[in-house]
Parts: C-alpha cells; structure tokens; sequence
C-alpha cells in the first residue's frame, strides 16, 4: 500500500450516472487486476474505495457510479485538481487459475475492474469472454473498449432495450468456460453461484472503514475462517464463500 | 515564539513507571496487533500501542454493514472481533515481536468477572505487555462490555477480580455514556486500579434515507472521530480532577495539537483511534510534528503540562 497524491487529467460521464476519472500519480503499488483505491474528499471523513479499472505506471483509470454525496462529490470534480489516494488496496484477481477460455461476468458498476483484467488475461495468451449485465441501455459502457481488447463481448440488459434481453446467466448458461471472474451486486452473485459450472472468484463489495485491514469493518465469513473484504479481498474464491 | 532549541525538547512521559519516549499510542481497535502497520513505516517510533480488544474465546463480531460515517467521524460495529487470547499470545504477539521492540498495551474485553480475570490472567504472563487496559466500555456488545462501566460497582468489581490476577499495572477504559464518567473513575481508583483509559466511543447510530432503516445492521454503534474531540476532553479533565492516577486520554485525538490540548487536560499519554483509519500514517505524523507544536507553545518538557490546565 502506498500514500500518495494524484492529479486528475479527465473526469467525464459516459453512462447514465457512471464517470471515467484517469488521475496521474504514482501507481508502483498496484500489483493486480481487481485491486482498489482509497480517495480522500475535501467535507468526508471516511475516504471512498473505488475498484481500479486500468492502469499503467503513471495512470490510474477509475469508473464510479454517482450513488451518494461523495461520489457526487467527485463528479463534480475537474481537470488539474489533486486527490490524496491510498493504492495497491486489496488481493485481486488471480489470472493463474483461469485456463484457456475464462469467462468474465460484469454488472452494471461491477464492469471496471474486469478490464484491466481482460487485458491481462489476453497478455497471457489466453482467450477471455466477457458479458456485460445492466438494467437498460442507458447504463451501458466499454462495450466497444472490451470488444478493442480482442475479448468477444456479450451485452444483456433486463428491459431488453440492448443486446440480450435478461440476465448475465441467460448468456453464460449457453457459453463453454475453463473458469470464471465476476464482480457486480449480490443478486447477480447468487444467481451465477447457481449457474457455473466451474470454479472461479467473486470479487465483493462492503461499507468499509479504513480499506487496508485496520479496523475490521468490513470482516465476513467463509469456509476458511474470517476474512477482511479490504485485505485478504475484495476477491474470494468460489469454493470458499459461504452463501 | 518562545526561544527555544529543538534539542532541548524532552516528549518522554511515563505511564506507572514505564517511560515512553512519547505520548503517542494508536488506540485499541484501530491498529490490529501492529505489524500489518509495521509493513507501512517503522512503528518503533511509537510510544506504544494498544493492541485489538481481546477476549477470552475467539469472536466473529457483528453482522455487517458495521461502518457508517458521519460528520466529522464515524460510527463502527465491529463486536469485539478478534481470534481470542491463546491465539492472541501464540500467533499474533510473536509476529509482533519481528516488527516492534518495545512493550504493548494488552486491550482486554469480556463478558462476566471471571472472564475477564482468565483473560487477564493469561497475558500477565506475556513479557511484551506493559499495560493491561481493560475495556468496561465496548458499547457493541450485549450483555457485556459497556454494561461493566456504566455502575461504580461492577467497574470497581472487574477492576478488583483483575488486579487480583496479575502484577502489571491495570489501566480500566471507560465509557462516556454515563452521567458522571468521573465518579466511575474514582470508583475503579478506590478499587485498586493504576490508571484510568478515556473514553470510549459514544453510542450513535444513521438512518439511510432511500433505505429508511438504520446504516448499520446492530443499528447502533460507537462514535468517533474528530467529532468527539471536545467530549473527550471534558471527561478528561473532569476524571483528572477526580483521581489521582495516571490518564491515558483518548477520543478524536487526530494532530499534534490535539495531543497538546489532552495532556492539558490531564492525559499522560494519548491514544489515536479513528485518525488511524483515514490518515494510516497520522501517528507517524503526529510523533515528527509534536516537538515542532511543543516548540511553538514554549513546552520544554512534555510531563510538565499534564493536567496544566486545572492551574490558576
């Protein structure tokens, strides 16, 4: 985990609600697809933890979703102004397990993260496919930058008003996988847990307190014993979650 | 500005004997058993810490959500989570050792007499423990914890069955949800007790509104942070007027200022909770910027102001 200060080069919207911010600064301790960031915000106590979408060494790309005051806050936040950012937060995804044909599975907000992913698992020769879960058509974003990566790409959305009308588990039911990545809300979750046919990791959201293991705020159970969603996740394995 | 050489700065204090090369001690809860921190900077540079509320059995703690923020805090539910005291002595102190040369405050919670005694009774035998803080104030626990503090009876009780049990000197954390903190304090002195730790988090609570339900599952929690600052200081200087035992103070501490303002109060050494959870290197901060407010004050000599401000 690192401390540092970052200055944001763009911050624009590019879905109903949800915005791209790409900040600069010193990212050494980013270490894996998945992880996430702490940020600091002038008038909030508690810093926001956002998933990292893509980054390399002096570029962050974050995706959030204006749900609160915070990231309000952020939304409203321009070019050349500077937020305080802890990194290299949380365990990521493990691109070791994947096989062959990982499938990625993204709802709504949860999208981010599996991008960088993506592009790592194509690095190393492998030949992701990824869906994409959102309510409406007006939510709908990086369909075209997965589809860049070289991934084949499968949209759905619950009204139907673009790609596959329905759930990421009415497309995934009909795909051949060698494992499975997904982050997006808990219903999602449940209904992929019941769905796959392989193992795979989930990656978790949780109010949290400090992000880096401090306070126990954001603590679960598995399999294994306790487990902090902020350091030893936000990614847990299939196999280990208790539902 | 008073004229005055930084090498002539002395921030030592000691805390029933035991000399700190300053004041400043991360609080229970907010720094786990310390090496995770150790990874950050070199936590050597601290006073001491207290080490996450321990009690006899392992716990998981209370459901989740257990965080919420507010103005100026935040409020945590967290239940005592930690992995018991065998596991404790055996797994966590040992890695401490590695990272931290100094000796720690044993922050022990529980939940009849007895067990609090066993606890305690356990980690007098640890030689890194300086200090046994004993928390009569967890207000996230029921039938347990806060329960212990709110009476001059069972506080004296608890404090009574421990020192009982170990020749460490016995510092009891008190709650500020009572009417009068300092009347308990006495009480806990008159029992024998070799300190006094305060305060512990105030019980408060948020009610989301697209939700209509409180934030946190166990709807309520413990309030802390910045918030509470002028709380603390209060009962502080309230309990320091009472006894005459040593005060670590506690409760939104977040600068060096703030530490200043504690030890006027009547605090020997303080404690930094919440701070440590947005800013994880405040302690670190605080430590390089405390001889620099000393400076600028005219405060040679930290152990000279404890209590300074009940002169005149």
């Amino acid at each position: 985990m690192k401390q540092g200060i970052f200055t944001i080069i763009s911050n624009e919207c590019i879905a109903k609600d949800v915005y791209r911010m790409e900040l600069e600064g010193d990212t050494s301790a980013v270490s894996a697809p998945g992880q996430f960031v702490n940020i600091q915000l002038d008038g909030f106590y508690l810093r926001r933890p956002i998933s990292i979408c893509d980054y390399d060494e002096s570029c962050l790309t974050l995706i959030y979703k204006k749900v609160g005051e915070g990231t309000e806050r952020m939304s409203l936040m321009s070019k050349g102004e500077k937020l305080d950012l802890l990194t290299g937060l949380g365990n990521g995804y493990d691109t070791s397990a994947s096989g062959e044909k990982p499938l990625l599975i993204g709802g709504g907000v949860g999208v981010p993260p599996l991008y960088n992913l993506c592009k790592s698992l194509i690095a190393e020769g492998k030949t992701p496919t990824v869906i994409l879960g959102y309510n409406t058509s007006d939510e709908v974003f990086y369909q075209k930058e997965f589809k860049e990566l070289g991934a084949e790409v499968f949209v759905t959305t619950v009204d139907g008003s673009l790609g596959t009308k329905g759930f990421v588990t009415d497309v995934m039911k009909k795909l051949d996988y060698t494992y499975f990545y997904t982050c997006g809300p808990m219903p999602m979750f449940h209904a992929i847990e019941k769905t796959a046919v392989t193992s795979g990791q989930f990656s978790f959201e949780e109010r949290m307190g400090c992000g880096f293991g401090a306070c126990m705020g954001c603590s679960c159970k598995t399999k294994y014993g306790s487990k902090r969603i902020c350091k030893d996740g936000p990614v847990l394995e299939r196999e280990e979650i208790i539902w | 500005m008073v004229d005055m050489k930084s090498n002539e700065i002395n921030t030592k204090v000691s805390l029933c004997g035991w000399e700190l090369d300053n004041p400043v001690i991360p609080a229970s809860g907010t720094f786990g058993y310390g090496y995770e921190f150790a990874e950050l900077y070199d936590i050597n540079c601290l006073g001491t810490f207290s080490f996450k509320g321990t009690t006899l059995e392992p716990r998981f703690g209370n459901s989740t959500p257990r965080i919420a923020e507010c103005t100026s805090g935040m409020i945590n539910s967290v239940g005592l989570q930690n992995p018991g005291v065998r596991a404790v002595i055996d797994n966590e102190l040992p890695k401490l050792k590695k990272c931290f040369n100094k000796k720690v405050i044993a922050n022990v919670s529980g939940f009849s007499v007895s067990e609090y005694a066993k606890t305690c009774a356990l980690l007098d035998e640890c030689e890194q423990v300086g200090i046994l803080e004993v928390n009569v104030s967890c207000p996230n626990v029921h039938n347990g914890g806060m329960s212990f503090g709110t009476s001059c009876e069972s506080a004296a009780e608890v404090t009574r069955a421990v020192k009982k049990v170990t020749t460490k000197p016995v510092f009891i954390k008190l709650s500020p949800n009572v009417t009068d903190i300092a009347s308990i304090a006495k009480a806990c002195e008159d029992a024998g007790a070799d300190g006094i730790s305060l305060i512990n988090t105030l019980l408060g609570m948020r009610i989301d509104l697209k939700t209509k339900k409180p934030v946190i599952a166990n709807k309520m929690g413990g309030f802390s942070g910045s918030a509470i600052f002028p709380v603390a200081l209060s009962m502080v200087y309230r309990v320091h007027a009472a006894v005459s035992i040593p005060i670590i103070g506690m409760g939104g501490v977040s600068s060096a200022k703030d530490v200043l303002e504690m030890m006027l109060a009547g605090a020997t050494a303080v404690q930094i909770g919440a701070a440590n959870l947005v800013n994880p290197f405040v302690c670190r901060d605080i430590i390089e910027e405390l001889p620099k407010q000393m400076q600028k004050y005219g405060i040679k000599n930290l152990k000279e102001i404890i209590g300074g401000a009940h002169n005149g």
